[in-house]
Order: C-alpha cells, then sequence, then structure tokens
C-alpha cells in the first residue's frame, strides 16, 4: 500500500466559537453538506478506499446516529475517538495512531474544502522520494460582511513566512511572525545551497500533509511535539539543512532551545534511508540530472531530508477556521455546487410552493417546506426547515430544522439549527446561535444573537 | 555422420528408431531441421492422403535449410507418419503431395501476410517474418521488438485493448507532430500518468509508480542509471511479493510484472539496457525450480539482481575504464559529448594516472553537458566548454572523442543522444578518432540504419525558451505549418566509429553481431 489517509476532525474551530459551542466543528453543514463531507470527497474521488477518522466521542456519535448529518461516503471510515479536552494537538493525535500507520500518511484536516489535483502534491512527494509535500494557496481576501462585526476590522492574523526555491517547489524556510522576534534570520548554509529563495507571506496553508513513515516513527520517540503544522513542519523544514551530528552548532533559532537537548538524540532517530541505500545511491549518480545548478554539488545538495510544497495557483482552496471564511464557502460552494457535489441544487424532497421567486444559486436542502410568495437568493438554507409565506432571505445561511414565521426579512445572517425566527423579524448581517428564538417584529443589525449559556464559555 | 544414419533406407518404423539411435550424433542444425519436419507433418495431418511418394525432393522455402537428407528418405504410408509424430527423432518423409500442399500453405501465408500488411498490424507481420525464415533461428526462439505505430488507429486499439486489461491507463499524445516522426508517440510532461491512477496506487506498486514518474520527469535519466533504477524497484517489488494459493512464483511473478512494464513503458519508452535486463529477470524467475520456497526464490532472485548489477554495470565499469586508459596519452585533448555516466566514470579514472584535458560539447534542449562538466570540474580536469554549433570550430584541437552509447545495434550502428552521429561525422572529417564506450548489455538484437523508424519524441515544449519575459513560441499550437520536434536519440553509422571499447575487450564496430551471438551462447 502507497498511502494512508488520515482525516484529523477533533479540532474545536476555537476561532468560531459562536458557530461550535452547539456543533461541533466537523459538522458544520456547508452548502447543507457536513464540513467533514468535503475532505472525504476528495479522498474518495481520487482513489482512497479507506480513511482513519480521529474525531471526538461527540462527532462519532453524530455521525453514526443523526441522518442528516451522516457524511455519505463509500469508504471505510475507521474512527478512533480522543478525549475532548483540547490538549491533544495533531501530532499528539498522530502519535495516538501511531501503531495503526504502516505505510507513508496523508493528513487532511476536516475543515478543507478544495478542488485540488491531489496528484500534484503526491506526485512531488512521490518522485523527489520526499519527506513531505504540503499544500497552499494564495490567501483569498474576504469580502462579505460578518455578522457581529463592529467596523471593519483588518484581521491582524499571524503572518506566515514561506521560502521557496526558484522552482516553486522545494520548501526551503517556514516560519510564523509570532516566532520571529527580531527579525527573519535565515542560515547562511540556505544561502549557500540556494541562492535563490522567494519569500511569500500571502499563502493560506490547507492542511493537507503528507509524511513518510519514518516522521511517524520519530514522533512517537519524541513526545515534545504536539501541533503537525506549528512545530512539526518548521522543523522538518530547518532539518533538512542542519549539519550532521558531528557539528550541532544551531545558534540562530530561539525556539530550537527545547528542541536543542533532543537534537542530539533525535538527529539520528530521523534518518531517511531505505533498504538498497546503496542501489539507489548508484542510480542517483549515474543519472545525468541535478535539480540545481551553479554549484558543484551533486542533486539535492546530497541531502536526504527534503520537503515539498505545491502552491496553487488557481482553484479552491479554503480552510473553514473562522466565521468569516464559513461565510464566504457557503456562498461560493452554493454558486458552483455541481463542481463539489452532483446532487441538484434543490433537493427532491424539498416541497416549494410555484409562486416561491428562488435564484438558481441557492441551496435547499431536503424536506424543507417553503411556502408562497417568498423570495430566496443566494442562500442555502438546511434540511427540514419551515420558510413562511412572504419571506426574504438574501444571502443568508438558515442551517437544519430552522423556522421562519411570515414576513420575516433575513439578509446577509447566519441562522444556526433549530432556530425560530418569529413573523415580521427583520435581521441583517446577525448570527442567529442555535436554538435560540427572535421575537416578532424584532429588528436587529449586526448583532450576535446567542444563548447567555454560551456567553460564560469563554 | 548423420547422413549415413539417416539414409539407411529407414521406412516406417525403423527409419525411426534408426534415427532414434542416431538421434544423439545429429548436430544441432539436423535436431532443427526434424523439429520443423514434425511441425509441418503436424500440420498436414488432415490433408494427409494414401500415396507414399518417394519424390519429395521439393521443399518448401518455409523451410528454408536445405534437408537434402530427407529428401533420400522413403515415405511410408502417410498414416503412420502422424502416429510417429511423438517420436522425437527424424521422421521419415511424409506423402509426396505434400510438397503441393506445402505450396499452398505458402501461398496462403503470402496473401495472409499481404493482407496483414495492409491492415498494418506490426506484430503478425514480425511473426510472418519469423516463420518464412525459420533457419535464422537460434537455438532461442527470439521475439522481435514491437513495433511502435501510433498513426495506425488499428495498432492503438489494440494497444488500448492491452493497457485496459493489465488496468493501466492509456497516455494520450501531446500536440502536432511532424509527419515523418507521426508513427512515435509524444508526450507532455505536464500531463503524468499518474493523473490517471487512483491515489493511492493499488493495481502498480508504489515503487513502479515512483519509478515512472522519476522517468517521465526526467530525474532518472541516462542509460545505466535506469536500468539501475529499474532493477532496483523490481528487488522491493520481489520482496512485497507473496504468492497467491494456487499459484507457482515462476509464472506468477513474471505475469505480475507485465502490468508494471507496460505503465513504465507508458510513462517513457524503455531503453534497450532496461530490455536486457528485464530478459534477465524473466529468464531468472522462469527458471526457478518449484521445489523452491518462496523466501528461497525471492532471496535467490534478489542475488540474481545484485549480481546482474555487479557484473555488467560496476565491473563493466572497471573494466572499460581500465581499456581506455591505455587509448589516453599523456597532452591529449579528449572530446566528450553530453553525460554519458560511463565516459565520465573512464575520464575521472584516468586523470589519475594521465595528464588530459577535456572539451565538453553540449546541445539543447537538454543541456545535459553541465552536469558533465560539472562532474569533471569537481575531479580537478581542466575542461572547456562549446555548444554543439561550434564543434568544427573546436575539433582542430582535439585529439581523440569518446562517446557513450544508449545501445548498439547488431549492425553495428551506434545510437545515442541526438547529436552525437554529427559530432562523429565531423570527428571522421578531420580525421579524429571517435571511440565509442558501452557495456555488453546494451547490444541490441535489433537493426536500424536511419533514426527515423524507431526513435523517442520528447516534450515538444523543451523547446521553448523565455528570453527577457519574452516567449517567442508559447503559442505554437495555434499555428498550423509549425510543429517542434524533440528527438532524444539518433544512429552513428559504423564507419564513423573507429573503435568499441566494452568490457569484453576493444572490438571493431562490426563485430557487434559475434559478441551478441557469443553472449546468446553462453545463456
Amino acid at each position: 500500500m502507497e498511502l494512508q489517509a488520515v482525516l484529523m476532525a477533533a479540532g474545536g474551530g476555537s476561532r468560531m466559537t459562536d458557530l461550535t459551542y452547539n456543533t461541533p466543528k466537523p459538522m458544520l453543514p456547508v452548502g447543507n453538506k457536513p464540513l467533514m463531507w468535503y475532505p472525504l470527497n476528495l479522498l474518495e474521488r481520487v482513489g482512497f478506499e479507506e480513511v482513519i477518522v480521529i474525531t471526538t466521542k461527540e462527532v462519532q456519535k453524530m455521525m453514526s446516529t443523526d441522518p442528516k448529518m451522516k457524511p455519505d461516503v463509500k469508504m471505510k471510515l475507521d474512527v478512533v475517538c480522543i478525549q475532548e479536552d483540547g490538549d491533544m494537538g495533531t501530532a499528539d493525535a498522530l502519535r495516538h495512531i501511531h501503531s495503526k500507520i504502516k505505510t507513508d500518511v496523508l493528513v487532511v484536516s476536516c475543515d478543507l474544502i478544495t478542488d485540488v489535483a491531489l496528484h500534484e502534491v503526491v506526485d512531488l512527494f512521490r518522485a523527489h522520494n520526499a519527506t513531505l509535500a504540503m499544500l497552499m494557496r494564495k490567501a483569498h481576501e474576504f469580502t462579505e460582511t460578518i455578522p457581529g462585526q463592529k467596523g471593519k476590522k483588518k484581521t491582524a492574523e499571524q503572518r506566515d513566512f514561506v521560502g521557496v526555491d526558484e522552482s516553486g517547489e522545494r520548501l526551503l524556510f517556514m516560519a510564523n511572525e509570532a516566532d520571529l522576534e527580531d527579525g527573519l534570520s535565515i542560515r547562511k548554509s540556505i544561502m549557500r545551497k540556494h541562492p535563490r529563495m522567494h519569500i511569500k507571506t500571502g499563502l493560506v496553508d490547507a492542511h493537507l500533509y503528507c509524511l513518510k513513515k519514518e516522521v511517524l516513527d520519530f514522533l512517537a520517540d519524541n513526545k515534545s511535539i504536539s501541533s503537525i503544522r506549528g512545530e512539526l513542519v518548521p522543523y522538518l523544514v530547518r532539518k533538512q539543512f542542519s549539519k550532521t551530528i558531528n557539528c550541532p552548532n544551531i545558534k540562530d533559532d530561539a525556539d530550537d532551545q527545547n528542541l536543542k537537548t533532543k537534537d542530539g538524540s533525535t538527529n539520528q532517530e530521523l534518518l531517511i534511508s531505505s533498504r538498497d541505500e546503496p542501489l539507489l545511491q548508484l542510480a542517483q549518480e549515474r543519472s545525468c540530472w541535478n535539480d540545481h545548478r551553479g554549484d558543484m554539488s551533486v542533486a539535492y545538495h546530497g541531502g536526504k531530508l527534503r520537503c515539498y510544497v505545491h502552491i496553487m495557483d488557481e482553484g479552491l482552496c479554503y480552510r473553514v477556521n473562522t466565521l468569516a471564511a464559513y461565510i464566504d464557502t457557503n456562498r461560493l460552494v452554493s454558486l458552483t455546487p455541481p463542481k463539489l457535489f452532483e446532487e441538484p441544487a434543490v433537493h427532491s424532497t424539498a416541497v416549494i410552493s410555484e409562486r416561491c421567486q428562488m435564484g438558481s444559486d441557492s441551496i435547499i436542502g431536503a424536506m424543507c417546506q417553503v411556502a408562497d410568495k417568498t423570495s430566496i437568493k443566494r442562500s442555502t438554507i438546511g434540511n427540514s426547515t419551515t420558510v413562511k409565506e412572504r419571506v426574504k432571505v438574501t444571502n443568508s445561511i438558515i442551517m437544519h430544522g430552522v423556522t421562519i414565521e411570515e414576513g420575516c426579512n433575513i439578509q446577509g445572517s447566519v441562522i444556526c439549527s433549530n432556530a425560530v425566527i418569529g413573523r415580521g423579524a427583520d435581521l441583517k448581517h446577525c448570527l442567529v446561535g442555535n436554538g435560540q428564538r427572535i421575537e416578532p417584529e424584532a429588528e436587529r443589525t449586526n448583532e450576535v444573537i446567542v444563548g447567555t449559556d454560551q456567553l460564560m464559555e469563554i | 555422420m548423420a547422413d549415413s544414419g539417416v539414409t539407411d533406407g529407414a521406412v516406417g518404423k525403423d527409419g525411426i528408431q534408426q534415427a532414434k539411435i542416431e538421434g544423439k550424433e545429429l548436430t544441432k542444425e539436423e535436431k532443427q531441421r526434424l523439429r520443423k519436419e514434425k511441425k509441418q507433418q503436424k500440420k498436414n495431418k488432415e490433408k494427409n492422403d494414401e500415396n507414399a511418394s518417394k519424390e519429395s525432393e521439393e521443399k518448401p522455402v518455409s523451410a528454408a535449410a536445405p534437408t537434402p537428407t530427407q529428401s533420400s528418405q522413403k515415405a511410408p504410408s502417410a498414416v503412420p507418419a502422424p502416429a510417429s509424430l511423438p517420436v522425437p527423432a527424424s521422421e521419415p518423409q511424409p506423402a509426396k503431395s505434400k510438397a503441393d500442399m506445402k505450396a499452398e500453405r505458402r501461398a496462403r501465408q503470402e496473401s495472409e501476410r499481404a493482407s496483414k500488411k495492409k491492415g498494418g498490424a506490426g506484430q503478425p507481420a514480425a511473426t510472418g517474418k519469423a516463420k518464412v525464415a525459420p533457419s535464422e533461428l537460434q537455438p532461442v526462439v527470439k521475439r522481435l521488438p514491437e513495433h511502435v505505430q501510433v498513426d495506425n488507429p488499428e495498432v492503438l486499439k489494440k494497444l488500448a485493448k492491452k493497457l485496459e486489461k493489465q488496468q493501466i491507463p492509456l497516455r494520450l499524445d501531446y500536440g502536432h507532430k511532424v509527419s515523418l516522426f507521426s508513427h512515435l508517440h509524444q508526450y507532455s510532461r505536464r500531463a503524468p500518468l499518474t493523473q490517471q491512477i487512483g491515489i493511492p496506487s493499488t493495481v502498480i506498486h508504489p515503487a513502479i509508480v515512483r519509478l515512472g514518474l522519476q522517468y517521465s520527469q526526467g530525474i532518472v535519466a541516462g542509460s545505466n542509471a535506469r536500468s539501475v533504477a529499474l532493477l532496483h524497484a523490481f528487488k522491493q517489488v520481489i520482496r512485497d511479493y507473496t504468492t497467491p494459493p494456487n499459484e507457482e512464483l515462476s509464472r506468477d511473478l513474471v505475469n505480475k510484472l507485465k502490468p508494471y512494464i507496460s505503465f513504465l513503458n507508458q510513462c517513457r519508452p524503455l531503453s534497450a539496457s532496461m530490455g536486457n535486463a528485464i530478459k534477465y529477470i524473466k529468464k531468472e524467475i522462469s527458471n526457478i525450480p518449484s521445489q523452491y520456497r518462496e523466501e528461497e526464490a525471492k532471496s535467490k532472485l534478489l542475488s540474481c539482481i545484485e549480481r546482474y548489477i555487479d557484473e555488467n554495470i560496476i565491473l563493466a565499469a572497471k573494466a572499460i575504464a581500465k581499456s581506455s586508459i591505455e587509448k589516453i596519452s599523456d597532452g591529449d585533448v579528449i572530446l566528450v559529448y553530453g553525460c554519458s555516466s560511463l565516459v565520465n566514470h573512464i575520464l575521472c579514472e584516468a586523470f589519475e594516472k594521465k595528464k588530459f584535458r577535456v572539451i565538453v560539447v553540449d546541445s539543447r534542449p537538454r543541456l545535459e553537458g553541465r552536469e558533465a562538466l560539472r562532474r569533471l570540474v569537481q575531479r580537478g580536469i581542466s575542461c572547456t566548454y562549446v555548444l554543439i554549433s561550434a564543434v568544427s570550430y573546436i575539433l582542430p584541437e582535439v585529439s581523440k572523442v569518446f562517446l557513450g552509447a544508449h545501445a548498439l545495434l547488431a549492425n553495428g550502428y551506434v545510437m545515442s543522444r541526438v547529436g552525437t552521429s554529427q559530432i562523429a561525422l565531423v570527428a571522421k572529417a578531420f580525421n579524429v578518432p571517435v571511440l565509442v564506450c558501452c557495456e555488453t548489455y546494451k547490444f541490441c538484437e535489433r537493426v536500424q540504419t536511419d533514426s527515423f523508424v524507431s526513435n523517442e519524441l520528447d516534450d515538444p515544449d523543451d523547446l521553448i525558451v523565455t528570453r527577457k519575459g519574452r516567449t517567442q513560441l508559447e503559442h505554437w499550437q495555434e499555428v498550423p505549418s509549425l510543429g517542434l520536434l524533440n528527438l532524444v536519440y539518433d544512429v552513428t553509422p559504423p564507419d564513423f566509429v573507429d573503435l568499441v571499447i566494452t568490457d569484453l575487450g576493444m572490438i571493431p564496430c562490426t563485430s557487434v553481431p559475434v559478441v551478441l551471438r557469443v553472449k546468446n551462447v553462453d545463456q
């Protein structure tokens, strides 16, 4: 077997608590399908037959019991439950399932929605015998107004600095702004080997990683690494250029301190070698190919550890981890339904009266009831939702089981499951939490309406 | 001696038994002829008539080897003749009208061959040719290589069917082909075959997928490197192989390897060295005795592979280096072309003992000479670098030319990177000796006199270059009268090559068939 797929679905959605306090993040509906359906669909389309899903007990229960939340995929899902306290990072989770892994892994995050041609990432992994191959894309600008946001807030998210070589494929440098106190420092050895480096900041990491089996063995021995993205990937990228055990002088990187003591012992453990190593060396020696030119070194500068990245120019690649991303992806998915799923935009069991105006860019879920004289534009309506007469829904996301009474006007809002919107309510850019009731004739603009118990949960 | 034995008036069973006794004394040719006769007799079984004729001088051309001994045999009634067919010794000549039947059959064969040629199926024609001239049959029956005929839809359909059966996707051709080479495949590097197979690959072993990808992207390039990488991948396949129940390893493993080889062929057409390596592996696998257990058999195969690489690549390189050092003298100016792993090895070894300088000639679009230049300069050899357009300018300085080969053909032609024949031609014009270095495992039974019939077309987009931000050929596909041709190989006639240095010694170009024959007898 070549690759084993692992889906990380235990994340808490810490940046969109308004949505996730009741529904766990993997189960949030996007285009009326649970969020984790999208990466599973990607894997299924490409040809995987089995996926190991790491998730919490709650999600597992929802997956098996709740029919409208069930992600219907034909693959065999091996669900592994971990504790919900949130102390377990992604790398810890990989360590947890180390015994199940027999070959190289493909780690995917549950909040990834993409239509990338996966063979591009995996080909880099295969052809160059890479230790790590990942996927990135230029970040989109989120254009929609986010409910509950006062004014245009420029999210000062921590930037990622990604350094790639001339070909745009080899990953030379990766650091987060938070880790760089004084400035960006780059080792001389990197500059000597790759004199031309492109440093990019506007990239979003898709959290899709191909890792060699040796990396997992290394993780099993090194319990200090707990997050793939935060610690493992930068460590591997740095390790590409580290000197051998004979001269372990690493002065530049400050955050190497805690790993430094382990470095002496870990240097030996992350040995990327294969059987018949001399034969592979012979083939490489006799081959007249080199990945760089201009200096006297052999291909790959003789390094065995290599990290590659595929940067997508076009196509979808979203990570739904903030509210803005959630709204945007919903919008996008409703605009291009045929791309990602084959079902028609309007579910067959929905009952829609004839005098309803529905745009072609809306998605109506199963068993909905839409009454007369309603207008639904650019929206997503979940399963089992009831929309009464003379309701105008524009640019909104209505989740499952919602009841919207007559004469409501909902614009640019997110209405979570099982909410009830009283008659004549007027909501603009609001977020109505799970199970909330909006009183009739209410007029709310730019508000987050959630239950009081959630407010306590900071 | 054979004559006397057979002409003893052998009639019917007596003749057979006598011939059987004498059978051990028959030479190989005799045995062949007798085997041929047996085959023909089997074909004539239905058409036997009762005439036991004595005259059977009219041997059909199909059994081209003249069999004077058989003509003197008395033919008994045709009925016991087929009965004696299972006897492995010689059999007496059957009915005279067999000659007529043979003539009929010949005519039928000709007509079939003619019609098949029109249909254009290369393989039946090749086998037809094989039937025509069985006298050229060596003890081991050789199969002629499949002729690539991309512009023939029937052949393509056959290929597609075969690939479908093996569950390998068909790689589509790309771009407009120059008409002279429209019978060859032309693939694009940006459309790898892995697009069409699932991830993770279950039909094809992951090591083979990786190898195919490395071939198509050019990461493993060069005849030796490709063979070594292929054998490395086969080692992994053999390690991961388990015999299914009710199957024999010797037969099943060969069948398992066939789709892998098709896959690799689709990624990049196989080289002659790879072909020979595959033949060797298949022979070794089929020769595994059935009483071996699986682990024994696998370890035996793995050690065979190691031995093959050791003998044919590593030791051969050492032997060739030793012979070539004698041919290099101090103060020489040696010209090399492109990047041949063997020539680089020779020069690096020779530099320890002799003093010389090297001129590296390079050509677009591969520009492999840069890699050769790097290796030689790293070793300390002083080098000059020119492009092939300057070769006639630089040649007056040159004292010897060392060329590597991709394969040596049976008629003495050297198949090598495109541009080699040009260098050999110019060197001949300047009376500079041309030495080709080639290991014997790259010797090929194919015969070719031009570079058109069998070649490889690389990605035409490699020829496009961007200078100062402008790419002139960017939209070459939209211009109907424009075709980009990126050939990979060409053949050099033996008149331009002065010496071939092999691990068996230094031979003239025309002795290649001798070496092939010697090797075959060894096997």
